[in-house]
């Protein structure tokens, strides 16, 4: 049974659709990417699975209950990093890192510390007095300091350095090798490449990909440069193949993955003297999406000719 | 680019920030001056009725403490003795409130950094606001100067009784802008500045409970000189007006701000001189609940109004010892008195009783706030981190509910115990005069229970106004509550307010089905809004 399964929500703000029918599924046990345009609805769908917000339409479902309904019971199983951490300002870390264990039930002191440690963060300075990236860290411990079966993280680490961002990255895998699910919603490519199993894209409020990150490549188009001994001919009229230039006597162009072998059987005949094949970069394919975030249809629409 | 680059710029920024505020305050001021006047004026229509007040004013330490000096016995001296506190409290305190947003609540807020990284000179962020502040109370002054000469008093004492007003508003804009300098947080500031209008109230007080007499003139004492407060007195408007005294707040207004860019030249953006202490690196465990959080969160605002209400109410207890000499000469006065009291003979019980209201349409302010804390943790993201949680909806709701409630009962409780510990001090039997008063405190619980209800209902099912309301409502209230009486309002729109159905006591026996049917209203309105508040969106 998926940990979250949200199938065609929609949730308007008066005239704004934040949502327009957006599917996700996330298996228990993966850390699951979460990817989109900022205003693309990713916080509006994780205060959905938290309870915050109703949905207009569309099923959701989180943990075996309905998370508007059941939302404190299921509280009890999860813990949430928001995006943008805001404390009180008169507590100190260490004060809003326990009351935010005892609020959702529990936390392994020994974990804690250990946490507090990893993280470098002083927990005896007033909250007020935290930069944005020390505020993640406090809402980091506390959340991974409690033994939940659902970790949701809306953009954890957009405040961490590098450093802390490995540590980050080594206790997110120490999460899911205790058994633990994580919907990781984030910005940073490399922590996506480097932690998660299955990514969903959204756009404008729907889902435009979801899938494995070698899924996701294969869908995209390879980009091809190659030298011929003879001109070149005829390329541009074979089925899957777009964009084709003339660039310093070599030919470039981009291919559909399933036209890859037909392409090639038509340059031998032309002899080829160099080729350089390229699969499209994570920043291209995320890029593909986030581009012209003005017109979220089209690319919807296009998402959903390739998902055929 | 100099120190002051951009400095036009951010002027018309926290005009345009505040232009409801100022607004408000520029009409707001006028209007008041103008209500009080016409009430004074009303109540003392012969030279005989000037007179008597003019020597209890003089006699009375209640009097002289509360009202500050008089310097004859024209109607011109009886509105500023009158009107003097309420009017400068509202210059100090707005023009504190104003500083402090716009300074150091923007680098609180990390505004200011913004601000400083653009075309800006070091000094803009601090002059800006200080123009518009103190060109407020500028404007605000010679407005309340025309509504006096409006509601009929000599115009060269008319401006120059605004004058001392809007100087007091100009001397706290000065206290506020280092006070800013000081603390990390707008709360801190806040409460820094409001602090030294207390103190510069308590060394006018005492400059003039110490002050001598000389004929119908009051001559304080040095005390009163060291007090932004006492320099309004000092000009003796509608007296022999000495103009110079007006040029006190601004030299303090010039020595403040030199002082306050010094301190900003020394300490860097956002921090302060009075420094952050640690906390604890582990929560205690009285912390770890919502009602732990709400404890540490409110102790604080609790403590100072305790603190507050406990002096007022033992001054007001003494007052009312005096109640009958100071008003027995006024058949208007007393009338007022008996009908904000009950409408009894007896004018201590009246007074007592009338007090207590007063008592709990303040202690009213105190469950507004503390409820919109709420509305406050939900804007700034914090109550979506709680709700998510495994703390619900309606646990979160009613524990904010009771501690508001809980709060507000022991201030009606202290300020009962305190007015009769004050009164039998002065007329003896304090111990049992203070039970007596305390119970009678209790009984305005109920209204407040409303209160705390109707702010409920707007932050469940109207979130996005529920501050502005809230606060509209809470003003309404205290306009019904003070004007109703003095005005003769149909008795239909004064049952609008809680506080009416609450029985005066002592100066009426204690009826038992009004307070029955406030809790009532209470609970259908905290019910309706706990209904809204699990119904709706979090954030809204």
């Amino acid at each position: 049974m998926p940990v979250i399964a949200i199938d065609g929500l929609v949730k308007s703000f008066g005239a704004v659709r934040a949502l327009d029918g957006l599917n996700l599924q996330v298996e228990a046990g993966e850390v699951h990417g979460f990817l989109g345009p900022n205003g693309s609805g990713k916080s509006t769908t994780i205060r959905v699975l938290l309870g915050l917000l109703r949905g207009d339409a569309g099923k959701v479902q989180l943990l075996d209950g309905d998370p508007w309904r059941d939302a404190v019971a299921l509280h009890r199983r999860l813990a949430y990093v928001p995006g943008d951490v805001n404390l009180w300002p008169n507590l100190s870390g260490g004060e809003a890192i326990d009351l935010f264990g005892a609020l959702r039930g529990g936390l392994d002191q020994r974990r804690r510390d250990e946490l507090l440690e990893r993280f470098d963060l002083d927990p005896t300075k007033k909250c007020r007095a935290y930069s944005k990236g020390n505020r993640q860290k406090v809402a980091i411990v506390a959340a991974f300091a409690s033994d939940v079966e659902l970790y949701v993280l809306d953009e954890p680490t957009s405040g961490l350095d590098p450093l802390m961002e490995a540590v980050f990255q080594e206790e997110v895998r120490r999460l899911t090798g205790n058994g633990a699910t994580v919907l990781l919603s984030s910005h940073v490519l490399a922590e996506v490449e480097a932690l998660c199993d299955r990514v969903s894209i959204i756009r404008a409020g729907r889902t435009v990909e979801s899938g494995s990150l070698s899924e996701l490549r294969h869908l995209a188009r390879t980009t091809v440069t190659v030298e011929t001994v003879r001109p070149l001919t005829g390329v541009a009229e074979l089925p899957g193949v777009h964009e084709v230039r003339a660039v310093d006597g070599r030919v470039r162009l981009e291919v559909e993955p399933e036209h890859l072998d037909a392409l090639l059987t038509h340059l031998i005949r032309f002899e080829i003297r160099a080729l350089v094949s390229a699969p499209p970069t994570l920043e291209e394919l995320f890029l593909r999406h986030y581009d012209g975030a003005d017109d979220g249809r089209v690319v919807a629409d296009s998402g959903a000719e390739r998902a055929q | 680019m100099s120190a002051f680059t951009g400095t036009g710029r951010l002027a018309r920024l926290v005009l345009r920030r505040d232009r409801i505020k100022l607004g408000a305050w520029l009409l707001g001021t006028p209007l008041l001056g103008f209500a009080l006047a016409g009430s004074v004026i009303e109540f003392y229509p012969d030279e005989a009725a000037r007179l008597s007040y003019a020597d209890t004013a003089l006699t009375s330490v209640v009097a002289r403490a509360f009202n500050g000096p008089i310097f004859n016995a024209e109607l011109g001296s009886i509105v500023v003795a009158e009107a003097y506190l309420t009017l400068t409290l509202l210059a100090a305190l707005v023009s504190t409130f104003a500083v402090v947003r716009h300074t150091r609540q923007n680098e609180e807020t990390g505004r200011a950094e913004l601000l400083g990284a653009a075309v800006v000179g070091r000094h803009a962020l601090l002059t800006a606001p200080l123009l518009v502040v103190v060109g407020a109370n500028v404007a605000a002054a010679l407005l309340l100067g025309l509504a006096f000469a409006a509601a009929g008093l000599p115009l060269p004492g008319s401006l120059a009784a605004a004058g001392a007003v809007g100087g007091v508003g100009v001397a706290f804009t000065g206290v506020a802008a280092v006070a800013a300098q000081l603390t990390i947080t707008s709360r801190g500031a806040n409460a820094l500045a409001a602090a030294t209008v207390g103190v510069a109230f308590l060394l006018r007080a005492a400059g003039d409970v110490l002050g001598e007499r000389d004929g119908l003139q009051l001559v304080s004492a040095w005390p009163s000189w060291l007090s932004p407060l006492g320099w309004g007195n000092q000009v003796r408007a509608f007296g022999a007006e000495r103009w110079w005294v007006l040029g006190l707040p601004v030299v303090l207004l010039i020595g403040a701000t030199l002082a306050a860019f010094g301190l900003a030249r020394r300490r860097d953006l956002g921090a302060g001189l009075l420094s952050d202490r640690r906390g604890p690196a582990r929560a205690a465990t009285g912390l770890l609940s919502p009602s732990g959080l709400l404890w540490r969160l409110h102790r604080g605002s609790l403590v100072g109004w305790s603190v507050a209400v406990v002096a007022l109410g033992v001054s007001m207890g003494f007052a009312a010892d005096e109640v009958n000499d100071v008003i027995a000469e006024n058949p208007a006065a007393a009338e007022l008195i008996a009908a904000m009291g009950g409408g009894v003979d007896d004018l201590v019980d009246a007074f007592l009783a009338a007090m207590l209201g007063v008592f709990a349409l303040a202690i009213g302010a105190y469950v507004v706030q503390a409820l919109l804390r709420t509305r406050a943790d939900e804007s700034g993201g914090v109550l979506e981190a709680v709700l998510a949680t495994a703390v619900g909806r309606v646990r979160w709701l009613t524990t904010q509910v009771v501690g508001a409630v809980l709060g507000a009962a022991v201030l009606v409780l202290l300020a009962g115990l305190a007015t009769g510990l004050g009164y039998g001090l002065a007329a003896g039997d304090p111990g049992r005069n203070a039970l007596e008063l305390g119970g009678a405190g209790l009984l305005q619980l109920p209204a407040l229970l409303v209160v705390a209800g109707l702010v409920t209902a707007l932050l469940g099912l109207v979130p996005r106004w529920s501050v502005s309301l809230s606060w509209a409502v809470l003003i309404g209230l205290l306009l019904l509550g003070q004007l109703g009486a003095a005005l003769d309002l149909p008795q239909a729109v004064l049952n609008l307010s809680p506080y009416t159905h609450v029985p005066a006591v002592p100066a009426v026996e204690a009826t038992t089905l009004p307070l029955v049917l406030l809790v009532a209203v209470a609970g259908a309105l905290f019910a309706a809004g706990l209904a809204g508040f699990r119904r709706r969106d979090v954030p809204n």
